[in-house]
């Protein structure tokens, strides 16, 4: 026999790894990324590689500065995921270096120094993404009308080389403000919901996604179809977004009932900006979200309802990556407080007390 | 027929179609037999044979010791050349007092006594036979069975459970043994039955085995106490505790028995032991063992004498196609590893499994990556990921408080972890290192009170011989004075 050496159980298995349950993710968000490279053009895919290849090389670096393994590491998935991820919420025209710095906060400080997989508290690609918009706001608020690869209207190949690694000049007379964004300036102006909606931005084209916003989140449907992918092939399970999306539709549709002319109605929310990217694949990750299903919906329920209450008060148009990270400093606690119960054991831990219908015959 | 949910478990590959379809077969006396004294939880037996001595098949071998342990009985006739350690059929490879008997071929036995009407015998009288009989819990778990029919006499009890559910992978000889030998299991389930003193019998099989469900169905036809029940094909189903909440929804206390609530379980293949033990006065002497895996060229469920070698048996099964991964007793999911081919059968092995790479899986841990899969295979209610975490801490009060004791080491965590962490590994080692100080801890207390006592005991004699003392220049103080009084 090769193994000699006594192996505890068992001695099968269900043949999941860590590699698959990353690569898994990524064929759920290829088509939102086809789709929003086809939309914004060239840039976004230079955008795309240099995010993706810096946070493997960061990755890398760090692993080998901490002593630890590198290609086993390297290769599992999650930085190339964080990259992928986190260059879906940016702007698709942002310079090479909003890229880099994002992708080297990932993994860096947000990651490696926690102790690498499955330390972090927080969402690497949320907290680069929170970062970035502290510290470049104007870059990361430029965003692009969509200049579709079919429509021939975009920089070509080489000319979008110069959007990206260049000086940008062209950027000004594309710019565009996203559809949350827009709403919510005028509804700051005091312009009523309905005018400020008006235009383009009906639900059938938040739907398909023609409109400015991130690179990856501008068609709600291709991003659903992602999430059901992942739901069907039980990367994830559906506990985190539909707590998420009823609670932020439910609050929405309240909120717009009561006043519909200052509140934006759950079409709105769920079909504009990082809502249905946020649910599917942003809440839904597995390090820094809870481990128990009700905790999980506790937890879906507070990342909409943080969405709703950040949207619509706070300073910033959009709030998903604020919601999941407040959220994520959250997770400890709920499980804490959310264990199973556990066979045998009434909630606080205490041994089942037997019925009387049988039992003892006598108490010895 | 009602069934109950229960949570977490998993589905691992059946793999049950090698060995399915192959009827029970005979094995042919191996050369040599080694019989462990200890085939049982509990302690190990006394020999009641010497060396060099001729046994007849059935004669005992070695006697029970004390109240938790189970007689050993020649399997066949022969002659006793060593008694003596020898290698355990248990990972460690240490080695454990065995019996070897050289069979003489002649397979004669010794005056066997019959019950004619179990039904009219006391269950004292059953469980004794029973206990006589060296039969203990067939389905791996190897518990004196007769301590369990004994339960009636604490317990009010009211339903006999018969594990056929066979949830482990690979295992086919409870499903062939109900098939082939249905009428056989329904009389040893309807003579526990008496024995414990219950009017309703279950016999749970997993859904997975319509055929031994359907002849153990036609076995128990119209039968008051017996049927038969189908339960979902779900590992762990065969746990116990999980297997009655299944059956009837009542969930067991932590660290209380099934009897608790009114059931026990017994294994559908200790039921058969039981009949013949009871009907024919034959002690536990073979069992049905499933020689499968990937590595074996020609998988078969083998009737086999207790004592047979492995290598027998695998020999028997045309060999190994190529060196197997891992070489085990029992299923994949709680199996153990065995150190060596030349190990005997013993009572609760139910399986010899020798698997190939592609069926083992192994790969190197990475860390956790929290993906709760852990969380939602446990059957038990636990969160593995965070006692794992504890335990790598070092902290085991940690993981004590979350529920290590509570861990019944299916496996289940570890089958589904995309980490391959060694989940049960750190339970089991954790359990050990938890129970070895609970040892030590009784052990000083109990130092710490003998010392306590000597010191008491001393002082007491210093004290009396103090006031002895006392007690004796008083009285000479006394006599003094009387005696000066006197001449005064
Ligand atoms: S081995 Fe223990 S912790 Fe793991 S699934 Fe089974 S009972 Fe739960
Ligand atoms: S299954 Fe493994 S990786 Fe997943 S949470 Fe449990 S221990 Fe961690």
């Amino acid at each position: 026999m090769k193994n000699p050496i006594p192996h505890p159980g068992p001695h099968a298995h269900a043949g999941n790894t860590v590699r698959r349950t990353m690569v898994l993710v990524m064929p759920a968000l290829l088509p939102a990324t086809v789709y929003g490279v086809l939309l914004f053009g060239w840039p976004a895919l230079y955008l795309l590689l240099v995010t993706v290849a810096s946070a493997l090389v960061a990755e890398a670096v760090s692993l080998r500065i901490a002593g630890r393994p590198v290609m086993p590491f390297v290769t599992d998935g999650s930085a190339l995921l964080t990259g992928w991820l986190l260059a879906l919420t940016l702007p698709p025209w942002a310079p090479w270096w909003i890229g880099v710095a994002g992708a080297i906060i990932a993994i860096v400080p947000a990651k490696q120094v926690f102790g690498g997989i499955g330390q972090n508290p927080f969402n690497p690609a949320m907290v680069a993404r929170v970062a970035l918009l502290i510290s470049f706001p104007l870059e990361m608020t430029t965003f692009v009308a969509p200049q579709p690869l079919w429509s021939g209207q975009g920089p070509g190949l080489l000319a979008a080389l110069d959007v990206t690694f260049g000086s940008g000049g062209s950027l000004d007379a594309v710019s565009s403000a996203t559809v949350l964004g827009h709403v919510k300036t005028e509804l700051g102006r005091g312009v009523a919901l309905d005018a400020a909606q008006a235009g383009t931005w009906g639900a059938g084209a938040l739907a398909l996604g023609g409109v400015a916003g991130s690179l990856g989140e501008t068609s709600a449907l291709l991003i659903l179809a992602g999430g059901l992918f992942l739901l069907v092939r039980r990367v994830i399970s559906w506990h985190i977004p539909v707590a998420m999306l009823a609670t932020l539709a439910l609050l929405a549709a309240v909120a717009h009932g009561l006043a519909p002319d200052r509140f934006a109605g759950a079409g709105h929310h769920l079909l504009a900006g990082a809502t249905l990217l946020g649910a599917f694949f942003i809440a839904t990750d597995l390090v820094t979200s809870p481990v128990t299903r009700r905790g999980q919906i506790i937890y879906g329920a507070g990342c909409g309802l943080l969405v709703f209450v950040i949207r619509t008060w706070a300073g910033y148009p959009e709030g998903m990556a604020f919601a999941v990270m407040l959220m994520n400093s959250m997770t400890p606690l709920i499980d804490h407080y959310l264990r199973p119960r556990i066979y045998g054991r009434d909630r606080r831990g205490e041994p089942l007390v037997v019925a009387d219908a049988a039992g003892r015959a006598s108490h010895d | 027929m009602k069934l109950f949910r229960i949570r977490g478990g998993v589905h691992p590959e059946e793999r049950k179609e090698a060995t399915a379809q192959r009827p029970i077969e005979a094995v042919p006396l191996p050369a040599l037999l080694r019989i462990p004294l200890q085939q049982h939880i509990g302690a190990p037996a006394e020999p009641v044979v010497r060396m060099g001595e001729r046994v007849l098949k059935g004669q005992l071998l070695a006697n029970s010791q004390g109240m938790i342990s189970a007689p050993v009985h020649a399997p066949t006739s022969g002659r006793i050349v060593r008694i003596g350690g020898y290698t355990a059929p248990h990972p460690s490879g240490l080695p454990v007092r065995t019996i070897t008997l050289e069979p003489d071929g002649k397979d004669q036995w010794i005056g066997l006594e019959g019950v004619d009407d179990p039904f009219a015998l006391e269950p004292e009288a059953i469980s004794a036979r029973v206990a006589a009989a060296g039969i203990v819990g067939m389905g791996g778990a190897t518990f004196p069975a007769a301590v369990k029919l004994n339960l009636r006499r604490r317990y009010r009890l009211r339903l006999l459970v018969i594990n056929g559910a066979e949830c482990e992978p690979y295992l086919t000889c409870d499903d062939r043994l109900m098939q082939e030998q249905a009428a056989e299991v329904v009389d040893g389930i309807r003579i526990m039955a008496h024995a414990l003193g219950v009017t309703r019998a279950l016999v749970a099989i997993e859904d997975n085995k319509p055929r031994a469900q359907e002849a153990m169905r036609m076995a128990c036809q119209g039968d008051p106490v017996v049927s038969v029940a189908g339960v979902p094909t779900r590992y762990p189903m065969g746990s116990e505790k999980h297997l009655v909440q299944a059956l009837t929804g009542l969930e067991t206390p932590a660290r209380g028995l099934t009897a608790d609530i009114g059931v026990v379980v017994h294994n559908a293949a200790t039921a058969f032991a039981v009949h013949e033990a009871i009907r024919f006065g034959k002690p536990l002497l073979e069992r049905v063992v499933t020689v499968s895996g990937g590595a074996v060229r020609t998988p078969r469920n083998l009737r086999t004498l207790l004592g047979t070698p492995v290598e027998h048996l695998l020999k028997l099964c045309g060999g190994t196609t190529a060196e197997p991964e891992r070489l085990l007793s029992g299923g994949p999911m709680m199996g153990q590893v065995l150190p060596s081919v030349r190990v005997p059968v013993v009572k609760g092995c139910n399986g010899i499994l020798a698997l190939t790479p592609d069926e083992v899986r192994s790969e190197r841990a990475m860390p956790c990556i929290r993906c709760a899969s852990c969380v939602g295979a446990c059957p038990c209610g636990l969160v593995p990921l965070e006692m794992a975490a504890y335990i790598r801490a070092g902290d085991l009060e940690g993981a004590a408080r979350f529920g290590l004791a509570d861990c019944i080491a299916c496996g289940s965590c570890s089958y589904v972890c995309p980490s391959r962490i060694p989940l049960v590994q750190y339970f089991n080692h954790a359990k050990g290192e938890v129970a070895a100080r609970e040892r030590a801890r009784v052990k000083q207390e109990e130092t710490r009170r003998l010392a306590a006592q000597k010191s008491e005991r001393l002082e007491r004699m210093a004290q009396a011989k103090r006031e002895a003392l006392a007690r004796r220049k008083a009285e000479m103080a006394a006599r003094k004075q009387a005696e000066a009084e006197a001449r005064a």
